[in-house]
């Protein structure tokens, strides 16, 4: 803003102070804050960075989602028992919470055909799918005593992402940019990447909503291409100084606007066209990967067209992540594998495991795995039990949904490397051993970034309401 | 068998508390009765030994209307009829009594009853067993009750009775203006709070105008309105709004939101419904012509099943389908089929009643009075209707093809005289083996295929009813009209060689194809919609164990939620008989449904903001007895959507000011007390028509097939269908209504703009306020192209003067003049641009055709695009 036009907010401010209208005082206050000159006044923007409760280990987080649930059994959670019970029946204590009459009446053991080696100091085990992820296993925490609630998607993945199974909660990322702000001036602060290679995720938009918290807090969606957000270039012949000039007399006319009204909602628009201006300067900077090195654009896989597409993003959020953006949420669809679980797998890990070892990588050897939080999961995990769905040959069987017992890895932000941590049973069913719920895992994740997740609050409809809901214990073992 | 418990005790339910009470001592009884055992067991006595064991055990679950998978055993008659699975008692015959299979089963597909606190000790079970073979004696005067339930009425307040609140009594009686703000002020004064000041005259010319017809009022419109001194302007203002063709273009939105309407078919392939917008075409035109809501509510739930029903009405059940088709290779055409009925049964109950039955399709409502059984009642009456496209002439077709119609059927019988006889055994032998494989799936994976590739392909991209092709054969060809039979035949002439690929060549069947194909194309057209009608092969109607349709439960028959007044007593009751019932004066629900959704529509928050669920989980309404006010006044005025928004916009409610009051903030930030009217963002459409009409771009016709404004190339291509072709002219600058919704792909201005998706039921719109929001009012060509419209209009409509010009501006896009300071900073920037223009290729002037200087033009382009992009312009204050 230049100091004419601040000059004039200012005045604008001696009005409000003596006309008595608290509300457009707050909001201009806002207001200033967006211009980053008015130190004077108090920051109350809605990404303006915020203190922690307490000190944090991790400043940023990736989600890498793994829409529609991989199967823990086929990649991380080897069960030689199951070789031995391969196409027999299932012992009936293992079904007794099993809620698929379908599943039930057929289940028959179905052993992972994939083999398994160990990787890192602590042996960890991944299956011939995951090589590539394999070999930063020293950096990784692989947990295998996660489980959920719910074994249907929308619900699993609203669990995960916002904490309940219902639509309208806000997402993680919500919470962190309500709770911490983002230190990224130019860019959202909760960026949503969706790998173009393939469909939507299941519960959609909902995923990154700010549900109850303000609109700011939504995640923003990134396109592939050259303009990854809509709309971000000028109209033809409008230079940047004149779409600034637009920018200028729009925020005076909306400022005046403000102050006759005192609705809270225009200083909202304001400070959405001022962010609008600034992404509009810094994105195609950012999503231009051919900056990068050869050497980083071959490790993440940007060379082949198979890897392309979820490499670019993964690369591109350590560049979010380098610019200061807080939370960056990653999709790959769909890992929904009811048929032909093998073969199936295998085509989301020819996508995925390259690109995701590079991301651990990079942020390494650039100095950021340390404040990054970086997570892998899916919604739920698959059945130790094949799915016989009509027409499937034998040899071709699926795995259903699986709440009882999956595997997430997590990496830096404080996050202990080099280590496994947790059990399922013989047959890859229930998690035995540090059981953590989801909540668990939201409540380390949330320490992790120095915020207590009991504290971390919203009243709506005469509730104080939370990411981890009324559940959620922070899982030391996990931390470094 | 020893007996300690007197005989004598009379039966009745103090006998049985006294046989409860000393349930323990029986089980010592059973114990030692079953030790002694002998070849011939002993008479079992049914209240000292079965039924404390039933009460001890089954009854917590299986009893009252909540009773697990509907089993309920506290009567002989109700055990013996049993639940969802079938009956649970068959007297005389233990092995085939489900009650004892459950009991004692050791099976891993069948979970052992009781599922919690251990199994039946196998005395017991030996004890139930006895008594099953014995007969099941059971003196049908003997209830058993689950003391550990209380047996509550349903009090919740959306199942009540709708009964006229009377008029509060108020202060300040002068500032009512009818009942609504009797309600509002009554609250308001017992808060200790005022309600805000009138809005001024022109801003709540523009707000009514925006919330009645969806556009903004033009400025003679408001000028007139401010200039009419005579006490009713107001209502001459609404009067004349809700006249206005375009006000069922403003309400058809919400009720397109309500049943997801889309142009696609949804799921992986997204084929084209090319006839889709015919149902939105029917609901604009009932809307305007004020459809009273009950033969609203009639004809979009069983238009089809009125007697005598006139195209119109049978069009009207379009409503019903928008719901999705998969034709994706391998999906299961009964799976899909059933998701449609699941869907119609959750529209219907969400749109009529508030209530979230889905929950109930696996299992009964957890915190709403729905049972699964009557989940699957409801869904009864939608599993007997099929889908079907009707022939639906537009205007001028019909005479047409009436006339060519006698001159095709007589030609089509000459080209296909010569091979008639072959044609015709041919197809019988290929609709046996499909009908054979439909019947016994799994045997024939050939004609499996067939069967299912039937239902995938029939009518695809022109959204006909998927089915209707096997429905067709299942009819078979004695029931078919001349006309279907022509279209099965078609399709068997297209895809049924597989039957004899020799024979059908020796016919030369692919050439009479060809013929038929071009006498088709020389044939008057008649354009087809979309519709309902009871099934043409009748279905029986099984619940679906936990929700699975693979595994049938009990038959049901068609009915309505038990906690709401009854049925009316009918033999096989139809869609129609729901309908009735639906708007019969004795249900609750449809009127408070609308009134509740309606004022969402007027002040942005609902009375029970939860618009989609009325039950326990739902918000409370903010003000009951006005929502029932409400309703009355709605019923006393036939059911008319016309008066019930003239009523509500009349009010002095509606009509003060919006302006944030700082005391109020704290106080109900939410608004609940109505203090003040609300600003709220427009919905997608009416950002884009307001951009639209005050650039003079608008084309403003109402109704007809959708199209394809612009939009980034990137947007189509997310979706199966990669390629989004562009209308032309004016169809480039239709209403947002008239978008093409091509579901998995949305268009991107409605998904910035909060649009719901297409898939599924919305009764409420989100608004947000987003920097997406900002680049396309900004950068979107078609807002750039409007603000070089808006230009060029106030450069032509006044001659000059900067000052009068952006007055005029002012007035057009927000319908109020500019203040000084807001034409100063306008005049600063045109300055500006201007000098920064002067001397460059000029990218964004006006075409030249316009006669208007390109520095100028584009100069004014800018600032236009301003005052567009204003907080207030996408407002509706």
């Amino acid at each position: 803003m230049n100091p004419r036009n601040l000059h004039s907010l200012l005045q604008r401010r001696q009005f409000l102070q003596t006309s008595g209208s608290g509300l457009g005082m707050i909001a201009l206050s806002q207001l200033l804050a967006g211009d980053g000159k008015a130190s004077a006044t108090q920051s109350t923007g809605p990404m303006e960075p915020r203190a922690p409760h307490f000190a944090p280990t991790a400043k940023n987080v990736i989600c890498v989602f793994m829409a529609g649930a991989p199967s823990h059994l086929d990649l991380f959670d080897p069960k030689p028992t199951m070789r031995k019970l391969h196409g027999q029946p299932v012992p009936a204590s293992f079904l007794k919470n099993l809620d698929d009459p379908v599943i039930k009446a057929s289940a028959r053991v179905l052993a992972s055909p994939r083999v398994f080696k160990r990787y890192g100091k602590s042996g960890m085990d991944f299956s011939d799918y995951m090589t590539h992820t394999g070999t930063v296993a020293d950096d990784l925490c692989m947990v295998r005593s996660v489980y959920t609630t719910t074994s249907n998607h929308d619900p699993g993945q609203l669990l995960f992402q916002c904490g309940t199974t219902l639509f309208g909660h806000p997402s993680m990322g919500a919470w962190v940019t309500y709770g911490l702000g983002s230190p990224s001036r130019n860019l959202p602060g909760f960026v949503v990447l969706l790998s173009q290679d393939t469909y939507g995720v299941d519960a959609g938009t909902a995923l990154w909503s700010s549900g109850y918290l303000p609109a700011s807090y939504r995640g923003v969606t990134f396109r592939a291409g050259p303009e990854p957000i809509l709309h971000l270039s000028n109209p033809p012949g409008v230079t940047d100084a004149m779409q600034r000039a637009r920018l200028d007399a729009l925020r005076e006319l909306n400022g005046l606007r403000l102050e006759k009204t005192g609705d809270l909602e225009i200083a909202s628009r304001i400070e959405a066209y001022e962010l609008a201006y600034r992404m509009q300067s810094t994105a195609p900077e950012l999503v231009d990967l051919s900056r990068e090195t050869l050497a980083t654009r071959a490790m993440y896989g940007l060379e082949q067209e198979i890897t392309r597409p979820f490499g670019s993003n993964c690369l591109l959020a350590r560049r979010l992540v380098e610019r200061g953006v807080r939370f960056v949420q990653l999709y790959h669809s769909n890992w929904d594998d009811h048929s032909d679980v093998n073969a199936n797998v295998k085509v989301h890990t020819d996508r995925t495991d390259l690109p995701f070892a590079a991301l651990i990588r990079d942020l390494k050897q650039r100095g950021l795995l340390d404040t990054t939080l970086v997570i892998w999961a899916g919604e739920f995990g698959r059945t130790p039990m094949h799915e016989v769905r009509r027409g499937v040959n034998p040899g071709h069987e699926g795995r259903d949904h699986h709440p009882f017992g999956f595997t997430v890895l997590l990496a830096g932000g404080g996050i202990k490397g080099g280590q496994v941590v947790g059990a399922t049973d013989e047959l890859g069913y229930h998690a035995v051993q540090d059981r953590m719920h989801v909540h668990d895992l939201q409540a380390t994740f949330l320490h992790c970034l120095g915020l207590d997740h009991t504290k971390l609050t919203f009243r709506h409809q005469g509730r104080d309401f939370r990411l981890t809901d009324v559940h959620g214990q922070v899982m030391t073992k996990l931390l470094a | 068998m020893v007996n300690v418990i007197d005989h004598e005790l009379p039966w009745g339910s103090s006998a049985m508390r006294t046989v409860l009470a000393r349930s323990g001592l029986v089980l010592l009884i059973v114990l030692i009765g079953s030790g002694s055992r002998t070849a011939e067991p002993a008479p079992i006595d049914f209240s000292r030994q079965i039924a404390p064991l039933l009460q001890n055990h089954c009854l917590a679950c299986h009893s009252g209307i909540k009773a697990r998978s509907g089993l309920r055993l506290e009567t002989r008659a109700l055990a013996i009829k049993g639940g969802y699975s079938g009956p649970a008692l068959v007297p005389g015959k233990s092995q085939s009594s489900r009650l004892m299979k459950m009991v004692s089963s050791t099976s891993d597909e069948v979970p052992v009853m009781p599922p919690k606190g251990g199994r039946l000790s196998a005395c017991k079970i030996q004890l139930i067993e006895d008594w099953i073979d014995q007969g099941a004696k059971w003196p049908a005067e003997v209830v058993l009750t689950n003391p550990a339930i209380k047996q509550e009425p349903v009090k919740h307040w959306a199942f009540q009775a709708l009964v006229r609140p009377a008029l509060p009594v108020i202060r300040q009686k002068d500032w009512a203006r009818n009942g609504i703000d009797h309600f509002v002020l009554k609250r308001l004064e017992g808060e200790g709070i005022t309600p805000s000041p009138e809005a001024d005259r022109a801003a709540l010319l523009r707000r009514v105008t925006l919330d009645l017809i969806g556009l903004p009022p033009s400025p003679e419109e408001v000028a007139a309105f401010i200039n009419d001194t005579r006490v009713d302007a107001y209502e001459r203002a609404v009067d004349r709004l809700l006249a206005s063709p375009h006000y069922g273009e403003r309400w058809a939105r919400p009720w397109l939101d309500l049943c997801h309407f889309g142009d696609t078919d949804g799921y992986l392939t997204d084929q084209l419904r090319p006839v889709a917008w015919r149902y939105r075409q029917w609901l604009i035109e009932a809307l305007n012509r004020d459809l009273p809501f009950d033969r609203f509510t009639i004809e979009q739930l069983a238009g089809d099943l009125l007697p005598d029903a006139t195209m119109d009405q049978k069009l009207a059940t379009g409503f019903l389908r928008n719901t999705l088709s998969n034709r994706e290779g391998g999906a299961d055409l009964e799976q899909y089929r059933v998701e449609q009925v699941v869907d119609r049964v959750a529209l219907v109950s969400t749109g009529w009643m508030g209530l979230t039955v889905g929950c109930a399709r696996c299992h009964d409502h957890k915190f709403d009075p729905i049972s699964q059984r009557e989940f699957y009642q409801l869904y009864a009456f939608f599993d007997d209707a099929d889908e079907v496209n009707l022939n639906a002439p537009l205007t001028g077709e019909m005479a047409p093809y009436l006339a060519g119609r006698p001159e095709y059927q007589k030609k089509r019988a000459e080209v296909l005289q010569p091979v008639l006889q072959g044609l015709t055994d041919l197809q019988g032998r290929w609709e046996k083996r499909l009908l054979e494989a439909a019947a016994n799936p799994g045997v024939d994976a050939t004609w499996d295929r067939q069967w299912e590739v039937l239902g995938l392909i029939w009518g695809g991209n022109l959204g006909e009813g998927q089915l209707e092709g096997c429905q067709l054969v299942q009819l078979g060809p004695s029931k078919r009209t001349t006309e279907e039979a022509e279209r099965l035949q078609e399709y068997f002439l297209r895809h049924g060689a597989i039957i004899d690929g020799k024979r059908f060549n020796e016919l030369k069947l692919a050439d009479y194809l060809k013929k038929l194909d071009a006498l088709e194309k020389e044939r008057p057209k008649v354009t087809r919609a979309p519709a309902m009608r009871k099934a043409a092969v009748p279905r029986k109607t099984h619940m679906h164990v936990r929700g699975d349709f693979r595994v049938p439960g009990i038959a049901v028959e068609a009915n309505t939620p038990g906690v709401l007044p009854p049925l009316p007593a009918t033999k096989n009751p139809s869609r129609l008989d729901l309908a009735n019932w639906l708007v019969s004066p004795d249900n609750p629900l449809p009127d408070r449904t609308l009134v509740n959704r309606a004022w969402q529509e007027f002040f942005g928050k609902a009375f029970a903001r939860t618009t989609d669920d009325f039950g326990a989980r739902g918000d409370r309404p903010s003000h009951p007895e006005l929502l029932d006010h409400l309703a009355m006044v709605f019923r006393d005025r036939g059911r008319s959507m016309k008066a019930l928004h003239a009523y509500i916009v009349t009010s002095a409610t509606y009509r003060q000011s919006s302006r944030a009051r700082s005391e109020l903030v704290t106080r109900d930030p939410d608004n609940r007390l109505l203090a003040r009217q609300a600003s709220l963002r427009l919905s997608a459409d009416q950002v884009r028509d307001s951009a639209l009409a005050v650039s003079g771009l608008l084309d403003a016709k109402v109704g007809g097939p959708s199209v394809f404004p612009q939009q980034p190339a990137s947007v189509a291509m997310e979706g199966f269908r990669n390629k989004w072709e562009e209308s032309t002219g004016r169809d480039r600058y239709r209403r947002g209504l008239y978008t093409y919704l091509q579901r998995l792909s949305p268009f991107a201005q409605n998904v910035t703009f909060d649009a719901p998706a297409t898939s599924a039921i919305c009764t409420r719109r989100e608004r947000s306020n987003t920097p997406l929001q900002a680049l396309t009012l900004l950068n979107d060509p078609v807002f750039v192209e409007a603000a070089r419209a808006l230009g060029v209009r106030v450069l032509r409509e006044v001659p000059s003067g900067w000052d009068k010009r952006i007055n005029h501006l002012f007035h057009l896009a927000l319908s109020r003049s500019a203040s000084s300071q807001e034409s100063a900073v306008l005049a600063r920037y045109l300055v500006d641009q201007r000098a920064r223009l002067a001397g460059r290729a000029i990218a964004h002037a006006p075409h030249e055709t316009t006669g208007v200087d390109p520095v100028e033009g584009a100069a004014w382009t800018g600032l236009c695009s301003i005052v567009m992009n204003l907080h207030e312009f996408i407002t509706r204050d």
